[in-house]
């Protein structure tokens, strides 16, 4: 059994400790927000973070999630109020809405990290989430917008 | 229709009022014909309402990032005087109820959704609102004509009645062949625009794809394909693969051998550890550089005759100039971010599906056939689609053919999910292509004569089983060369096809003919008015002069995007403009070319597509199309040797990522005209319009894309 603290919940699961973490989350959990996109690290629509840093969970051996703390979509926040969730709806942002929340998981470490990101910050941020619907330029938009938000005393 | 059978399923339903509508005559592949005239009665139901004041709207295409869970319902809103926000929506499941208005079968393709839909969607809101209307006079006993709706109730006199309350009776009414339309100046949406209804569950992990099926004793199962299309297995060891924890079953299906497990990652384990010889067959023999030599060949000749004028032997005799050029389109995949994926469960005499499909209809009946139920036997529920862009619209139906010949031959309920890998691997690809294209020109430069041929596989021979034998001339391989506005200019001319056979399944791709004809004409265009000394928007412009929708949205973007604006140094930029699926779009791009590496900076597009009944959905769909398109321009390229594929992630095949994404500047052209598509309108123009301005920053013109297997040189 290998002990885990996902969304702020202690769980034990029994997984071989080489399983990657996203089908621990998935299949073994149930939670289907974060998504399969590459299994090779290359899309990011797995994305997760762990300790607060945002990691590929498809590439990342459940083992090394042991006793962390890792939190995920249906976790970013209560109520689906996290600035960048409110910003991505005012401006539209999800077309098929696949990759939005590995979008969205690396968004928010960028804005917890750099609560006035510049462009450049956002593509640094953010080339590691392929969306395949072109969102890209609407995902910018709501970057600022969130950052905009979250200095106006919003939820983050 | 049967009006009985309609009320009594309508009352089975949801007691309340079900409503039918005008379906209209199907009339296989008559694009954009006038869908007024065709009106014919059938039982149906886009619309519900329930005793309980619920209001449900089913739709008869699918969601896959367009924006139609918006549209559609919107068009319901606006007739039924209701709050787009009240409205439940759902896919309506595989139903010939919603067979499209033209195509016939059962299709989310063509940028067609909101034209085709308009007057269907809006009838069965202003059925419901005349019947919920006549309901209300009658229970008040004040005339129809003196009662009206209000956001969700008929005001009668002093009466105010919810449109739950009425809905039984309004159910009992004999449904009008006709009903009025409310006037363009009562919608709050049409016109206007709504956010989308299904932003909010696409930020919280809520929506739910084909790929989050999960129930009780479902099993997951990959499947080991044949390295080389069609390859057989000629056998395989399974011993190592059932010794994998959490491994049930191993079975064999016509397609490969499939392992059958607890979870994904046993699955695709277990699959590793197979043992499997395969029997490759004649495929082996594929290969991109030989295929490339001999297409160009085939296409040096005349090809079958497609379209022709005037004299073109002659012409070229008095040509003052020819140039010639030969182009070279590679295969591409259409990688949405969901990978394939289908879920299947059988009982005794019943089957169902969930699967991101815009094919409802056909995977409905290829299930059927494998399991020898009839249609109705096999329910298709349909989740969000992770992108579609025409690769879930087979009518192959592979891939949930193949998941059902797993949850046969297992007798397991089982989901079958698609690697990366499988996803990349597994054909219905744009095709190759190859083009060849000889033009004499007269004293002012202007065409006087074009000679064109393409070579390449036929998409509607593969998609037979739907729409039945294709003509010899596949119009999806020659569509804007044929009916090219340039061409109706140009007094002899000739286009002929050469339709090619390979062993490599082939598909419509976003925007299907567009993404190879399109370039063609635009970078030839762009060529002939840079040798005559003419700017390249006013050289369309002469050509556009009998083209009123080219010429708009042409004027739009050179206006808007302001076309003579002084760039900065380093920056240059391309013009192209194409007219498909009903809508014509004008692009300029603005790239750099830096140490051969090319950037495109800013995108602005300009739409012609009549009426835009969602704007800011139109405008998503630009900015989409136009993404899409640079993926496809700069990176876009699958290439076989010895009948496997070179390709086989994200890494190999590269998609266009955030730190390449231009700014981007939509406009609208204000527009009586028919209503026309967007969702694949901008993919055509983009790519040439990105060529066009690498030519202005390079003098290099490019004929084999993707643009990265060219040399680019900054101008010195």
């Amino acid at each position: 059994m290998i002990a885990i603290t996902i969304n702020g919940k202690q769980l034990e699961v029994a997984a071989d400790p080489d399983m990657p973490l996203l089908w621990v989350i998935r299949d073994l959990l149930g939670l289907t927000g974060t998504k399969f996109g590459c299994g090779v690290a290359q899309c990011g629509a797995c994305t997760v973070h762990l300790n607060g840093e945002a990691v590929r969970s498809c590439v990342t051996k459940v083992s090394r999630a042991a006793g962390q703390q890792v939190t995920t979509i249906e976790g970013l926040s209560k109520l689906n109020d996290h600035a960048l969730q409110i910003a991505w709806a005012e401006l539209d942002v999800p077309q098929c809405g696949y990759c939005q929340s590995g979008q969205l998981m690396s968004a928010a470490v960028l804005l917890r990290e750099n609560p006035n990101p510049t462009d450049q910050d956002i593509d640094d941020a953010m080339s590691g989430n392929i969306c395949r619907c072109g969102t890209y330029p609407r995902i910018r938009l709501a970057i600022h917008k969130a950052a905009e938000l979250q200095r106006e005393g919003a939820k983050s | 229709m049967n009006r009985r059978n309609f009320i009594q399923s309508g009352a089975l339903l949801s007691g309340g009022l079900l409503i039918s509508f005008t379906i209209l005559k199907a009339n296989k592949l008559a694009a954009l014909a006038d869908t007024a005239d065709l009106n014919v009665f059938a039982p149906n139901a886009f619309l519900n309402i329930g005793t309980d004041n619920s209001i449900s709207v089913y739709l008869s295409h699918v969601e896959m990032g367009q924006g139609i869970w918006t549209t559609l319902p919107m068009l319901i809103a606006d007739e039924l005087d209701v709050d787009l926000k009240k409205i439940n929506i759902k896919h309506g499941g595989a139903d010939k109820a919603f067979n499209h208005v033209i195509y016939g079968a059962q299709i989310t393709g063509g940028s067609s959704t909101t034209w085709s839909e308009f007057d269907r969607y809006r009838n069965a809101g202003a059925t419901a609102r005349t019947l919920l209307l006549q309901t209300a006079a009658t229970r008040s006993g004040i005339a129809v004509e003196s009662c009206k709706t209000e956001d969700g109730f008929v005001i009668a006199g002093s009466k105010r009645y919810t449109y739950g309350e009425l809905a039984n009776d309004a159910a009992k009414l004999p449904v009008p062949a006709k009903v009025p339309l409310r006037s363009p100046a009562d919608w709050k949406y049409i016109g206007k625009g709504s956010k989308r209804m299904d932003a909010r569950v696409k930020t919280d992990g809520t929506a739910k794809f084909g790929l989050d099926i999960q129930f009780p004793g479902l099993l997951t199962a990959v499947v080991a394909h044949a390295p080389v299309f069609g390859g057989k297995v000629k056998s395989f060891d399974a011993g190592k693969a059932k010794a994998v924890p959490g491994v049930r079953e191993v079975v064999q299906i016509p397609t490969g051998v499939a392992v059958i497990a607890d979870h994904f990652w046993a699955a695709q384990q277990g699959r590793k550890a197979l043992q499997i010889t395969w029997a490759h067959g004649a495929g082996v023999q594929l290969n991109t550089g030989i295929q490339t030599a001999a297409y160009r060949k085939l296409a040096a000749s005349d090809g079958l005759l497609v379209q022709e004028k005037g004299d073109v032997k002659a012409a070229f005799t008095k040509a003052v100039k020819t140039i010639s050029a030969e182009y070279v389109f590679p295969y591409l995949a259409h990688a949405p971010m969901e990978p394939l994926n289908c879920t299947v469960k059988i009982e005794n005499d019943s089957c169902e599906i969930w699967t991101g499909t815009q094919l409802p209809g056909g995977e409905q009946a290829a299930a059927a056939k494998i399991l020898g139920f009839k249609p109705e036997q096999v329910k298709v529920n349909i989740p969000f689609l992770g992108g579609g862009f025409g690769r879930r619209a087979t009518p192959a139906c592979d891939f949930v053919s193949e998941a059902v010949h797993i949850a046969k031959a297992s007798g397991r309920p089982v989901k079958m999910v698609w690697t990366r890998e499988d996803d990349m691997k597994s054909g219905f690809y744009r095709p190759f292509y190859v083009h060849n294209v000889k033009i004499g020109v007269d004293k002012d430069g202007l065409p006087i004569v074009w000679n064109h041929n393409i070579a390449g596989q036929s998409i509607m021979a593969d998609a037979a089983v739907l729409f039945g034998p294709p003509p010899a001339i596949d119009d999806t391989t020659v569509e804007g060369v044929k009916g090219s506005p340039y061409l109706d200019e140009i007094p002899n001319h000739f286009v002929g096809l050469h339709t090619t056979k390979e062993v490599v399944p082939v598909l419509w791709y976003r925007s299907v003919g567009g993404t190879h004809t399109a370039f063609v004409m635009e970078t030839l265009i762009d060529q002939l008015a840079h040798d005559a000394g003419i700017d390249p928007v006013e050289y369309r412009r002469g050509l556009f002069k009998n083209h009123s929708r080219h010429l708009a949205a042409l004027n739009l973007v050179a206006e808007k995007g302001n076309w003579n604006r002084t760039l900065a140094p380093g920056r240059f930029k391309g013009i192209a403009v194409h007219e498909a699926f009903g809508s014509v779009v004008a692009i300029i791009a603005e790239v750099s070319v830096e140490k051969g590496v090319t950037k495109v900076h800013q995108v602005d597009c300009a739409i012609e597509c009549g009426l835009a009944v969602n704007p800011d959905g139109v405008k998503a769909q630009m900015e989409s199309g136009i993404i899409f398109s640079i993926s496809m321009a700069m990176y876009g390229e699958l290439t076989f040797v010895n009948g496997e594929l070179q390709q086989n992630n994200f890494y190999d095949y590269r998609i266009t990522r955030m730190y390449e994404a231009p700014r981007i500047n939509v406009y609208i052209v204000d527009s009586k005209e028919k209503m026309g598509g967007a969702g694949e309108c901008a993919v055509p123009p983009t790519a040439p319009a990105v060529t066009n301005a690498i030519f202005a920053a390079t003098g290099k013109r490019i004929y084999n894309l993707p643009i990265v297997n060219n040399r680019l040189e900054k101008q010195a």
